[in-house]
């Protein structure tokens, strides 16, 4: 059995213009955890429930083994949280920030926090207010990364960053996938990051998960294939597919569950199948928010 | 130590097969010999910056193929499979030839067409390896 970093079970919060509904979310310990959707689907929402920030109106919520909100004292010991609207003091240096962390966390890493510095180009005596956007993210990330929490929670933690910027962020975040004790939760808008480095990928549209699972599993279900029908003949939707376009006999088939039979069932029908591509998360996100409105009924 | 597996982002094929077409390339050139040991699936995601389920999913495919062999406790290693590298690389041409067979059914080009094409093809390699 697996020990959950974050368990989250029924969860729903009622607001006068949003509804984040019935949130079932589990983050596996070791594992790297990638949240998207796209914007106001509910992603902050549901990092802030689980960091305790935000009560929820039901559901059970626990992280690290603590309940949340009301464990959230013990639970924050061990869990390291970055978001864009958190605050440092614009008129105090990097190392006031790092000497201050260090006095409240005491596993706080004097080493990493200077090799951290020295990786993201950044200078400990220099004031916050004097640092670009980009420079404020990995001085709020080495605040957090230098404590070596056991749980990473990032609200979208490359978003704004030059790709130099974001490259070294993702390399620190899979860096700590070397202990296999550690677990990472963070939410992001780019889907190549997403795609790249986290184990288990969650999607989350109109306050609802559509989907939840193992990414490999979750990539290996989707494909596009390319039809030629004989003329005069509308290919048929088959189970497992979830759009179709076609214009002459030429058509593109889009299956959000793949299995290889699906080929010969095309061609049972006299469609012939010239080709089956894998596709990218990008185009996943796509398809998937695209054909869950309509089910919706938008 | 794995600075030379670069997972290309323009590559639309999914990010594990680009793994297992780069540990093949490496046995099949001989930087990976038979029954060396390989870095375990954690360290490679972390050499690659990549998730540790992909890295494992492309050494699953690859014990399913018979490249390399993973003993529990012990890590993984190439497969002590003598010609390897030469399967290997025959595989890759398998792959090439069909693809040039299926271009060429599309441009109505007959097999006979396609051989003399494929011996012109062999003298212009030839011809640019001598300058």
């Amino acid at each position: 059995m697996t020990d959950l970093a974050v368990s989250l079970s029924g969860v729903g919060k009622k607001y006068p213009f949003f509804t984040l509904d019935n949130i079932h979310l589990q983050v596996p310990q070791g594992q790297i955890m990638g949240l998207i959707g796209p914007n106001g689907a509910g992603k902050s929402t549901t990092i802030r429930i689980l960091m305790g920030l935000v009560h929820q109106d039901h559901g059970e919520v626990r992280v690290l083994g603590h309940r949340m909100p009301a464990e959230q004292v013990a639970a924050k010991w061990n869990i390291g949280f970055a978001s864009e609207d958190m605050r440092l003091y614009e008129s105090k240096t990097l190392e006031w920030h790092m000497n201050f962390i260090r006095s409240i966390y005491p596993q706080w890493d004097v080493t990493y926090a200077q090799r951290l510095l020295k990786r993201f180009g950044l200078k400990a005596e220099q004031k916050i207010k004097g640092l670009s956007h980009g420079q404020r993210v990995k001085a709020t990330l080495l605040l957090v990364l230098a404590r070596r929490p056991r749980l990473l929670v990032l609200d979208e933690p490359t978003t704004g960053l030059d790709p130099v910027a974001r490259r070294e962020i993702l390399r620190e975040l899979t860096d700590v996938m070397t202990d296999e004790g550690r677990s990472v939760l963070f939410s992001s808008h780019n889907t190549q990051d997403v795609e790249q480095i986290s184990d288990q990928i969650t999607f989350i549209d109109r306050g609802r998960i559509i989907d939840s699972m193992d990414k490999e599993v979750y990539l290996d279900r989707w494909r596009r294939l390319r039809l030629e029908a004989p003329s005069g003949i509308e290919v048929p939707a088959l189970p497992g597919i979830i759009d179709v376009q076609q214009d002459g006999r030429l058509a593109v088939a889009t299956a959000n569950a793949f299995a290889p039979d699906l080929a010969n069932a095309y061609e049972g029908t006299g469609v012939r199948v010239q080709c089956i591509e894998t596709m990218t998360l990008e185009e996943i996100f796509v398809a998937n928010v695209e054909h869950s409105r309509e089910g919706v009924g938008a | 130590m794995n600075g030379s597996f670069v997972i290309s982002q323009s590559d639309k094929r999914p990010i594990y097969l680009q793994i297992m077409e780069q540990i093949k390339r490496r046995i099949a050139v001989g930087d990976w010999t038979e029954g060396q040991p390989i870095p375990s699936i954690r360290q490679l995601a972390v050499d690659l910056h990549v998730s540790v389920i992909t890295v494992k999913r492309a050494y699953l495919e690859l014990e399913r193929e018979s490249v390399i062999v993973t003993q529990q406790g012990k890590g993984s290693r190439v497969a002590p499979n003598p010609g390897l590298g030469t399967r290997l690389q025959e595989q890759e041409l398998q792959k090439y030839l069909e693809q040039a067979m299926r271009l060429a059914s599309l441009l109505g080009i007959q097999p006979q067409e396609l051989e003399s094409r494929l011996r012109e093809a062999g003298d212009n390699v030839a011809a640019k390896e001598l300058i």
